[in-house]
């Protein structure tokens, strides 16, 4: 278990190294920061001295060692953009995207999970049709699209719910949240439905399908002649059995809800690290996109590891294998 | 609110509720508590008065700084902490400003023209963003307490006109704060200045959260007249529905940046007033009309050539850019330069309708019966609908047989292709901040030299245009210095170094009863709103 454990570290750690160096070398198709930094009225020679100061001109290799001992130092550098710490700036941001993630994630999954399995156990009902094919619109609609017309129809034409922003929040230490207050939980419902729609679907239609072919094993048809309850039978033998490839892709959706969250974020101006990083690309400031990529790859490469662990937890094949390799 | 009362007819409960009302707007009036929730497309870089040249920055900084002189509603100069300015009556290198007297900073301090002197030290010094304004100067004195005299290398009649973002800071604030540079980013440290301010302006910095909400509110002790708003609430909303959809709802009262295809809806929105106004933008197409061989089409340059010139302009229906891609929202020219700055020439602004045939006839002429094809770069994220006149213009060029390749890319990656001389033939936006055609001609005409021609991506050289701009910055005779701009102009005209299309227009959407004027500059100061 610990030399699995390990293994799996030292993987993360190489895969950590490679982002870097994947996206270090895209900055440089993103474009010249200087072009935004600095006046239309800079000169030339302006331009040439500020690129120089700020390492622009150093060969990519060095460039990426660079910043890499300086990362290992702690030194995330300043935004070209905000001119803050990069560091300061995405952890600010962080928990305005960490508990959209949560919400939109556990919507997602509850939603997911019920009516997946409500239209397994019915499959022929008005309300299952209507749920997939209210789905088959979720998973096609494009999620900007989703946005505003949730905007269109709660915040301008009902005005029941804002339309933009994460509302009042409240300091807890270092961390922002917008739970403990109407204005803060009311910001979040718009914006955690667009953002869990299309994990919303994907799981549903996961899980029915799961369940269907659970509920056509032979075990299933044991248990059904030994006269166990439906009840039994549904939701502590099918459903349990469906759940492991559920769980995978939950779990690896979770991370996509975080990285992906850009698009839900610049909709609804949601002040977190997704709008923070497009806003960066739009300027080249690189110390901010360096970092945010760095960030994701680190949340992916944490909930893969947390999703690997589980899986010992749900399957025991799995721990027998590792036992038996043993021998 | 009053109005439906009205028409209604007075029943009972109506008239009480309407005393209610009037008695509400004038106790409303009368305590001056009225908040103004203020959207834009981004939010200022910085709170550092000079460290960001950028338009929304300097916006914001209006509000809490202040400078020597401002830019009016029509353009025009006007005093701010300087109530006086002239060059120096025996020596023409000199500015003397006289300041206006009993002005405070937020923190108390008195301000003084050894205030105005360490704030020029400051601007001027390596790291601001706004040393290439003031490049001319070489040093300030403070002769009194209120009056600053600032030497520049050599006369500089337009120097004033650069001061317009030139904010001033207390020279005490600065020691105590250490922050004689602005941001040095290869320092990788935070200015104080990032986030903390003192200034003069008619607003105190209460919080900021960047990018999610600045609040400013009045401060009490400004020399000026006290303005309507006393509440400043600032917050970015970066996409345009979104930021329409928060004016509708009315959970913001300003949007600044309203997108032109919203424009008209929302001028039949009852509950929304929309101004618009002409902005100091002109938006143009230029191409390497000097070079052997362009990047695109090796060994050969058909812009080299008058003719070619001629007939791409010919093919340009400005008109129809206005009907279809700007929705009506522009002004078409022919003259790159905005009608409110100085060399502005309505006989050259003139155009005409366009001639297809002509404009083959001229391309045979040239010797390209069959036209050509060539790369054409376009920002796709900086000018309203850049990209979309872009491809406008790539089918009226299919028209005459020429083919535009086009290359549509970020204005990241736009922008240093055309200072790096890497395009053939491209379209640009310009604004003139020191309202004259000086500044068009030093970046956008002269060959490149030192600080000028930084954006000549024509390439255009022309010895005796180039002495007679250099001419420019140092000519004291005005009349005389308008008769040069207008010979560079007619010149520039004749030679076609550029393809003017549109001066672009802002609009500005408010609640309906909120008035705010267009500001030429995109600069509105919210002490200009009133209430209706």
């Amino acid at each position: 278990m610990i030399a699995y454990i390990l293994r799996r570290l030292f993987q993360s750690i190489v895969v950590m190294l490679v982002v870097g160096l994947v996206s270090f070398s895209l900055f440089r198709y993103v474009g010249d920061p200087v072009a935004t930094m600095m006046g239309q009225e800079a000169s030339v020679a302006d331009r040439a001295e500020l690129r120089e100061r700020l390492g622009l001109d150093d060969p990519f290799f060095v460039q990426f060692a660079n910043y890499l001992g300086r990362a290992a130092s702690g030194n995330f550098g300043i935004s070209y953009r905000l001119q803050q710490p990069v560091m300061e700036l995405i952890l600010s941001r962080l928990p305005a995207t960490l508990e959209l993630a949560f919400v939109s994630g556990i919507l997602a999954f509850v939603v997911g999970v019920s009516f997946g399995v409500y239209t397994a156990l019915n499959r022929s009902g008005m309300l299952s049709s209507s749920i997939m094919t209210l789905s088959l619109i979720g998973v096609s609609l494009p999620t900007f699209l989703i946005g505003i017309l949730l905007i269109w129809l709660f915040a301008v034409e009902l005005r029941w719910l804002p339309s933009f922003g994460r509302g009042e929040t409240v300091r807890l230490g270092y961390w922002t949240t917008g739970f403990l207050t109407p204005s803060g939980r009311a910001s979040l419902i718009l914006p955690a439905i667009t953002l869990g729609l299309y994990q919303m679907t994907l799981i549903m239609r996961l899980v029915r399908a799961e369940m269907l072919e659970v509920l056509r094993s032979d075990y299933i048809k044991f248990a059904r002649a030994r006269g166990l309850s439906n009840r039994a039978i549904h939701f502590g033998h099918a459903l349990k059995n469906t759940m492991v490839p559920v769980v995978t892709i939950a779990g690896l959706q979770l991370g996509s809800i975080i990285a992906f969250a850009i698009i839900t974020e610049t909709v609804f101006q949601w002040p977190g690290v997704g709008a923070l990083f497009i806003n960066s690309v739009q300027f080249v400031d690189i110390p901010v996109m360096a970092a945010y990529l760095m960030l994701i790859a680190l949340i992916f490469v944490v909930i893969n590891l947390v999703v690997d662990l589980l899986y010992y937890a749900i399957d025991p094949r799995l721990r027998i294998e590792q036992s038996g390799a043993r021998h | 609110m009053i109005a439906r009362f009205r028409t209604n007819g007075l029943s009972m409960p109506g008239r009480s509720l309407l005393l209610a009302a009037a008695a509400s707007l004038l106790l409303g009036s009368a305590a001056h508590a009225e908040t103004l929730r203020w959207a834009r497309v981004g939010d200022a870089l910085t709170l550092d008065p000079h460290s960001a040249n950028e338009g929304p920055t300097s916006t914001l900084l209006h509000h809490i700084y202040e400078t020597l002189v401002e830019r009016g509603l029509d353009g025009s100069l006007q005093p701010r902490l300087a109530t006086e300015w002239s060059i120096h009556a025996d020596d023409p290198t000199v500015w003397v400003f006289k300041l206006r007297e009993g002005v405070k900073f937020h923190d108390g301090a008195d301000f003084t023209a050894e205030d105005v002197v360490a704030s020029v030290t400051r601007v001027t010094s390596e790291t601001s963003d706004f040393k290439g304004l003031h490049a001319a100067v070489a040093g300030a004195e403070a002769i009194d307490d209120y009056t600053v005299h600032i030497k520049t290398n050599g006369p500089s009649p337009l120097y004033v006109q650069n001061l317009t973002n030139f904010f001033i800071m207390d020279k005490g604030w600065i020691e105590a704060n250490g922050v004689e540079n602005p941001q040095d980013f290869k320092a990788g440290e935070e200015k104080y200045t990032v986030r903390n301010t003192n200034g003069t302006g008619p607003y105190v910095l209460e919080s900021r959260d960047p990018e999610v909400r600045t609040v400013l509110k009045l401060n009490e002790n400004h020399w000026a007249e006290k303005p309507a708003v006393t509440e400043i609430i600032y917050t970015p909303i970066k996409e345009a529905a979104t930021r329409v959809a928060a004016l509708l709802s009315g959970e913001v009262d300003f949007v600044q940046d309203v997108p032109v295809q919203d424009i008209a809806r929302l001028q039949e929105t009852q509950s929304v007033a929309v101004t618009t106004g002409p902005e100091n933008r002109t938006i143009f197409f230029s191409y390497d009309m000097t070079s052997d061989s362009l990047i695109s089409l090796a060994g050969d340059n058909p812009f080299k050539k008058p003719e070619v010139r001629e007939a791409m302009a010919l093919a340009l229906d400005r008109d129809a850019i206005k009907t279809v891609v700007m929705r009506g929202q522009s002004v078409p020219g022919a003259q790159n330069v905005p009608p409110f700055a100085n060399g502005y020439d309505a006989e050259l602004d003139a155009y005409g309708a366009p001639d297809y045939d002509k404009a083959k006839a001229l391309l045979a002429e040239a010797g390209y019966p069959d036209g050509f094809s060539v790369d054409f770069h376009c920002p796709n994220d900086r000018y309203l609908n850049d990209e979309a006149i872009c491809q406008a213009f790539v089918g009226m060029l299919g028209r005459i047989g020429v083919k535009a390749n086009l290359v549509s890319q970020s204005r990241t990656v736009h922008f240093p292709a055309i200072q790096n001389l890497q395009v053939d033939f491209y379209l640009l936006g310009w604004g003139v901040p020191p309202f004259d055609s000086q500044y068009v001609f030093d970046f956008l005409v002269h060959s490149r030299e030192d600080a000028r021609g930084g954006w000549n991506g024509s390439r255009y050289s022309n010895p005796e245009v180039d002495a007679k701009i250099k001419s420019l910055a140092t000519e004291t005779d005005l009349e005389k210095r308008d008769a040069t701009i207008a010979e560079i102009w007619k010149q520039v005209q004749d030679d076609r170094v550029f393809l003017m299309v549109h001066n672009q227009v802002l609009a500005y959407a408010t609640k309906a009863n909120i008035e705010i004027a267009v500001h030429p500059e995109n600069q509105p100061s919210m002490t200009n709103v009133t209430f209706k």
